[in-house]
């Protein structure tokens, strides 16, 4: 019989069988299963390797839709992206008895999908300049447009001229409502490929930072300048979609 | 707004431009000493900067919410297919 006593514990589809009530409540919904993770990986990876269809079924449910958003970060196509993912899971079965875990079984997973995808996306940014992290870091994008501050030469140049108004008005209904999701999703869809790829894994996965700058091979300064990027510019979206409509 | 002659210097030294670009140093714990003194005093007396840290911190709540319901990418039929590959991968050999 496969989900041990700590699995049942985590978010994702295993969860749906289990009490809604704790699913649905506003505090619960973004918990993320980060701080589990060693703990059940041994029981996990115990039932991958005798085989237990169940916990392969899990892993797929549970991993799925994520791998397959961040492959598309690295590929032209959906398609592509869907490849990737599927030879990400052919990895997982052919190669979980030479998993040593020194890592997480997710940085695993997460490792196999990037090398996977980023070589697929390789062969087909040949004749197209590809975003480097270098081309990336060196644009000087400041996290605020400019002309929101004083400008130079005033006594309070730099202070805010059209500081932001709190949120906390929007009534929550609204600050949920899927509009707004989908504002928070569009605007990601925009970012460049590094500040979108730790952004999903820091803020939608819930990875810690440890973990981001393993799987991405980021040096911890690098993966905040991105993360800090990126943020920036979905609260920059946030705003204007909430100044630009009424309520 | 009052602003003690203490404070008055150094928020003065300490921009909401500056503080802008640290909030993700702070909110990373990666802001110590000094830096996240001025960082704080600035927040205590700067009601812009108080609303856009909020507002990042709404930002990261609602990028959260985004993962919640997005299950099952993989359609029935490639599921299925991967599972079976799995079942034959531990079927024992011939
Ligand atoms: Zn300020």
């Amino acid at each position: 019989m496969f989900l041990p006593r700590p699995l049942v514990a985590l978010p994702g589809p295993a969860l749906h069988a289990r009490g809604d009530a704790a699913h649905h409540s506003s505090e619960n919904q973004y918990v993320t299963p980060v701080a589990s993770d060693y703990v059940d990986d041994q029981i996990l990876v115990a039932s991958l390797r005798r085989g237990d269809e169940a916990a392969f079924a899990w892993l797929l449910d549970r991993y799925g839709a994520s791998l397959q958003r961040l492959a598309r970060s690295y590929v032209a196509t959906a398609a592509a992206a869907e490849e990737a993912v599927q030879e990400t899971w052919v990895a997982v079965i052919t190669g979980i008895d030479r998993f040593e875990q020194r890592a997480s079984l997710k940085t695993w997973l997460y490792r196999i999908l990037i090398n996977v995808a980023r070589s697929k996306g390789v062969r087909e940014h040949r004749s197209v300049p590809f975003a480097s992290l270098a081309d990336e870091l060196d644009q000087d994008e400041p996290a605020v447009d400019p002309t929101r501050f004083v400008g130079a030469g005033d006594a309070r140049a730099g202070s805010w001229a059209a500081p932001p108004v709190p949120w906390d008005e929007e009534p929550e209904r609204r600050l949920l409502a899927a509009e707004t999701l989908a504002v928070v999703e569009a605007a990601i869809a925009t970012l460049p490929p590094h500040q979108a790829r730790v952004l999903r894994l820091r803020d939608l996965e819930g990875w810690a930072s440890p973990e981001v700058c393993n799987a991405l091979d980021l040096s911890e300064t690098n993966q905040r300048v991105l993360l800090h990027r990126a943020r920036a510019k979905v609260r920059q979206a946030l705003e204007s979609h909430f100044e630009g409509s009424t309520p | 707004m009052i602003v003690s002659s203490v404070f008055r210097r150094s928020s003065r030294d300490y921009r909401c431009q500056q503080f802008v670009e640290a909030v993700t140093d702070y909110l990373e714990g990666a802001m110590r000493g000094r830096d996240r003194s001025r960082f704080e005093a600035h927040l205590r007396h700067c009601d812009g900067c108080e609303h856009y840290l909020a507002q990042l911190r709404r930002t990261i709540e609602l990028t959260g919410h985004l993962g919640v319901d997005d299950v099952n990418a993989l359609g029935p039929e490639a599921r299925r297919q991967l599972v079976g590959a799995f079942r034959d991968f531990h079927a024992p050999r011939a």
